[in-house]
């Protein structure tokens, strides 16, 4: 503990107080920093003031779940040790292209605090931020300790900075570049870690297109002996994978390559082998363009995998069940849904361990009907896998009845999201509105923590949230509810409600400010194309100074009404980086 | 169904074939009739032309919202007084706001509603690069290795010239529809190198105990000898595609990559309507066709 840091400790002048009065600043400092969780966190900082010194000398972490929530003076002032910092920005709707560009949470700001306060940074994990390759080079100038770096869905950046961080981050021990808006001009940053770099545990570039250099890829394999995950682009075929496992038996995490390719069969049998070899892999994705012909190389290797991802493969329901058949041990799914309820079927038949399985539409644009999943999919599913508690399927049919036989195989979910792609459509059985699914959905499951809803809702699907939901903390809504009074529902029955973003629904004014005070408990909401008016939107803003009202408007669309809005809040104040389209009221 | 007639669904007593936009030349239609696609009383041709005239109207069938759904603005008060139990989906363009393609819908060709449904633009992004990126090389070289009577010519060259970029697809997915069976289905073209692998696949599609001798591949991959009964005309159906020009041939004929590039759609056509499939074509079009039936 650094010594320069204490301070005497005053009397505390509550009897209740004697106690913990007694018990020196170091000790609690040393309890205090066995604390990992930032809700744990968070509450022993309001005990009193003693433990709130102390617990913000002794946090290294920090998370921050809206980056405008605070400012980078607000927390570098108040945590002076912090080592880690995860920091989210756009609202999650920007992932859609709701969010008009330049709309802001660019990095930079809080990099240049960082570097002044917090030289010895570690690792930073960004999510929704936008980030210049100026800010990467300026990353991997300014922080020699820095190790850990971690982008999903990013922007604003190129391979350039790649190249910046993989040339001077000596001790980097993890780089994870997932799902972002990258310029991907050549594939020549992996070639930039020098020869003496041997620290990497990590290492994720599926998300590039580009080619990299697979002798200097080859190489690093090779020196990093610690190297435990390894995601690589569609750009390494087979036989390249092949290589890179022989030298990389220690895997966990493997991403592959491209799966296609002409492989005679003596190559076939160094890439079964090579799988073979590789006897602590647990997690595998990538598989792009797999070709069923090749698929049993995996096949003893799936014995001992918890997390399969096949959301970029393309395989019908015949190959799949095969391929599934091996994996009994499997606890995380993504799937396409060329799969169908066949292959559904068979991961119920197989995969008793399951707790998440996410459903992807392969082709969700497709206006006639094709196959895909329906509801027999995933109630198929629900008989088999009794532990699943997390799920994302996209499906184009649902009936209520189909919901209520999954909660009741499965009633511990925690995270419940469907996604009937047409919107408004109602329980094509008996063409009533879905109402009833999520009714029980919610009464059923009483550890639901996030919820998305889809198909054709009345306001009673909200009235069955607000009374039953009470651990819910994020709901979507899209296209549903007849009147104010859904949104009221939620606003006034979900205690622990802290995220709602809100699309297309008939909700207005008067639903708007019924949850003034509710907002500040919770992080975040967005409404877009619903009857929210621009008054509103002021009325909201002058009575709650510690939330931030903020209007996108739309090129030639009403002056009085607010299209997209987003509410937060905050300690920082307005924030001053608005793009002229963001209007802070 | 609604009265309004604008919420619907599939319901499964429908039987309709759903057919897409570009199935509407009247010199297919003709053709659907003569290979005789049975649905009784021509409930096809009816969806067919329900279909050609316009994507709005139509049969009952859910889809995924355009932007002429959402052509009319719609005030608030009108969402709100709907009191029946069936809302129609323009109830859901509450604040009239104008819907505009984003770059996704672009690349799709059709207008769409923006964001929904709710895939990470990456995740759609690649989707589409997926179908574009494979080269038909990469099938043509497959071809030298696989252990079956070869069907195919090696054709490096030709097939090169039919990349499958210059497939026009932005989706890798064509349909596939069966003699009998109402409901087509739809398969990914650039997840098979080869005929066999297609046609294997196929089989575990359509297959049916009450179909008799339906077998369009005598074996797997892994036996050799046995030759494939679809493309030797042995079984009771045999399997044709659509091609650019909109004439259908018999599934075999070319490379593999030249097919990849002319393929629009394919059909399980009962051997005994397909008699006559190709010296008639031959009438038509005056090509030489040197597949004996």
């Amino acid at each position: 503990m650094e010594s320069e840091s204490k301070r005497k400790k005053e009397s505390p002048n509550t009897a209740e107080l004697a106690v913990t009065a007694s018990f020196p600043d170091e000790v609690l400092e040393i309890v205090l920093s066995l604390l990992t969780s930032h809700r744990d966190r968070s509450s022993v900082s309001l005990v009193c003031k003693d433990w709130y010194r102390a617990e913000r000398w002794s946090r290294t972490q920090v998370f921050i779940g809206n980056c405008y929530s605070v400012s980078p003076e607000i927390l570098t002032r108040r945590f002076p040790n912090i080592r880690s910092v995860t920091l989210k920005g756009k609202p999650r709707f920007s992932d859609f292209n709701l969010v008009p560009p330049n709309w802001g949470a660019d990095i930079h700001a809080w990099l240049v605090a960082f570097a002044a306060k917090y030289p010895f940074l570690e690792e930073l994990r960004l999510k929704r931020m936008a980030v210049s390759d100026e800010s990467l080079e300026f990353l991997a100038s300014n922080f020699p300790n820095f190790k850990l770096l971690s982008l999903l869905s990013c922007d604003g950046f190129s391979t350039d900075g790649l190249a910046a961080i993989a040339t001077h981050c000596k001790n980097l021990t993890e780089l994870d570049i997932q799902e972002n808006g990258i310029e991907d001009s050549s594939g020549s940053w992996l070639s930039c870690f020098p020869e003496s770099f041997t620290s990497l545990e990590v290492l994720n570039f599926a998300n590039l297109t580009s080619e990299v250099n697979t002798d200097a890829l080859e190489r690093l394999v090779s020196r990093c002996k610690s190297l435990k995950v390894l995601k690589v682009n569609k750009s390494i075929s087979l036989e390249q994978l092949q290589r890179l496992l022989v030298r990389a038996p220690q895997l966990e995490e493997l991403g592959t390559g491209s799966f296609l390719q002409d492989l005679t069969a003596r190559p076939y049998a160094d890439l079964e082998s090579a799988f073979n070899n590789c006897k602590n892999i647990h997690t595998l994705s990538g598989l792009w363009e797999a070709v069923p012909l090749y698929l049993p190389a995996l096949y003893n290797s799936c014995a001992n995998l918890t997390f399969l991802n096949l959301s970029y493969t393309a395989l019908q329901s015949g190959e799949f069940a095969k391929l599934v058949v091996h994996c009994p041990r499997l606890r995380r799914l993504w799937v396409l849904d060329t799969v169908e309820d066949k292959g559904l079927e068979a991961v119920g038949s197989n995969c008793p361990l399951l707790e998440e399985l996410r459903v992807f539409p392969a082709d969700p644009f497709d206006e006639e009907i094709i196959h895909g999943v329906t509801e027999e999919g995933f109630v198929a599913v629900s008989f088999g896998c009794r532990r699943l508690h997390y799920v994302l399927y996209f499906c184009r049919q649902m009936t209520n009845a189909a919901v209520a036989t999954i909660v009741q195989n499965c009633p511990n979910f925690t995270h419940f999201r469907l996604c009937i792609m047409t919107p408004g459509l109602p329980d094509y059985l008996t063409n009533e509105p879905m109402d009833e699914a999520f009714g029980a959905v919610v009464k059923t499951c009483s550890k639901l923590q996030r919820l998305s809803v889809s198909g054709l809702l009345t306001d009673l699907t909200f009235e069955y949230i607000g009374k039953y939901a009470k651990n819910l903390e994020t709901l979507s809504v899209a296209f549903a509810g007849r009147s104010d009074r859904g949104m009221q529902c939620v606003l006034e029955g979900c205690p622990k409600l802290r995220k709602l973003e809100i699309r297309d629904c008939p909700f207005g004014n008067e639903a708007l400010l019924s949850g003034l005070e509710k907002y500040e408990s919770m992080r975040s909401l967005w409404m877009s194309a619903c009857n929210v008016t621009m008054n509103a939107c002021r009325r909201l803003a002058k009575q709650m100074p510690r939330l931030n009202v903020e209007v996108m408007k739309e090129d030639g669309s009403d002056d009085s009404q607010a299209d997209k809005v987003y509410i937060y809040r905050t300690v920082a104040g307005p924030r001053r980086d608005a793009p002229p389209s963001v209007l802070t009221l | 169904m609604s009265a309004s007639g604008s919420v619907s669904t599939v319901s499964r007593d429908d039987h309709l074939v759903l057919s897409s936009e570009d199935s509407s030349s009247p010199v297919e239609s003709e053709l659907e009739l003569g290979l005789g696609l049975s649905l009784g009383g021509g409930g096809f041709i009816k969806a067919q032309q329900q279909a050609s005239g316009g994507g709005g109207g139509g049969g009952q069938y859910a889809r995924i919202l355009t932007a002429k759904d959402f052509s009319s603005v719609v005030s608030s008060s009108s969402c709100l007084s709907s009191s029946s139990s069936s809302l129609s989906r323009g109830d859901y363009v509450a604040a009239g706001t104008k819907r505009s393609s984003d770059s996704v819908a672009a690349a799709n060709g059709s207008s769409q509603v923006v964001g929904w449904p709710p895939i990470r633009a990456y995740r759609m992004n690649s989707m589409v690069n997926q179908a574009k990126s494979v080269a038909s090389e990469e099938y043509n070289s497959m071809m030298e290795n696989k252990r079956k009577n070869s069907l195919v010519e090696k054709t490096t060259d030709v097939c090169s010239k039919n990349s499958a970029s210059a497939k026009g697809r932005t989706s890798p997915f064509v349909k596939v529809n069966m003699d009998g069976i109402p409901i087509g289905r739809k398969i990914d073209l650039n997840a098979h190198g080869c005929y066999e692998s297609l046609v294997q696949t196929l089989e575990d599609m359509f297959h049916q105990p009450t179909t008799p001798s339906f077998v369009l591949l005598g074996s797997s991959v892994q036996e050799p000898t046995r030759p494939s009964k679809l493309l030797d005309g042995t079984s009771d159906y045999v399997l044709t595609y659509e091609d650019k020009e909109g004439d259908w041939m018999l599934v075999g004929d070319v490379p593999w990559g030249m097919f990849l590039g002319s393929v629009k759609r394919l059909r399980i056509m009962r051997t005994s309507e397909a008699t006559g499939l190709a010296p008639r074509l031959q009438e038509s079009n005056g090509r030489q066709r040197n597949r004996p039936i």
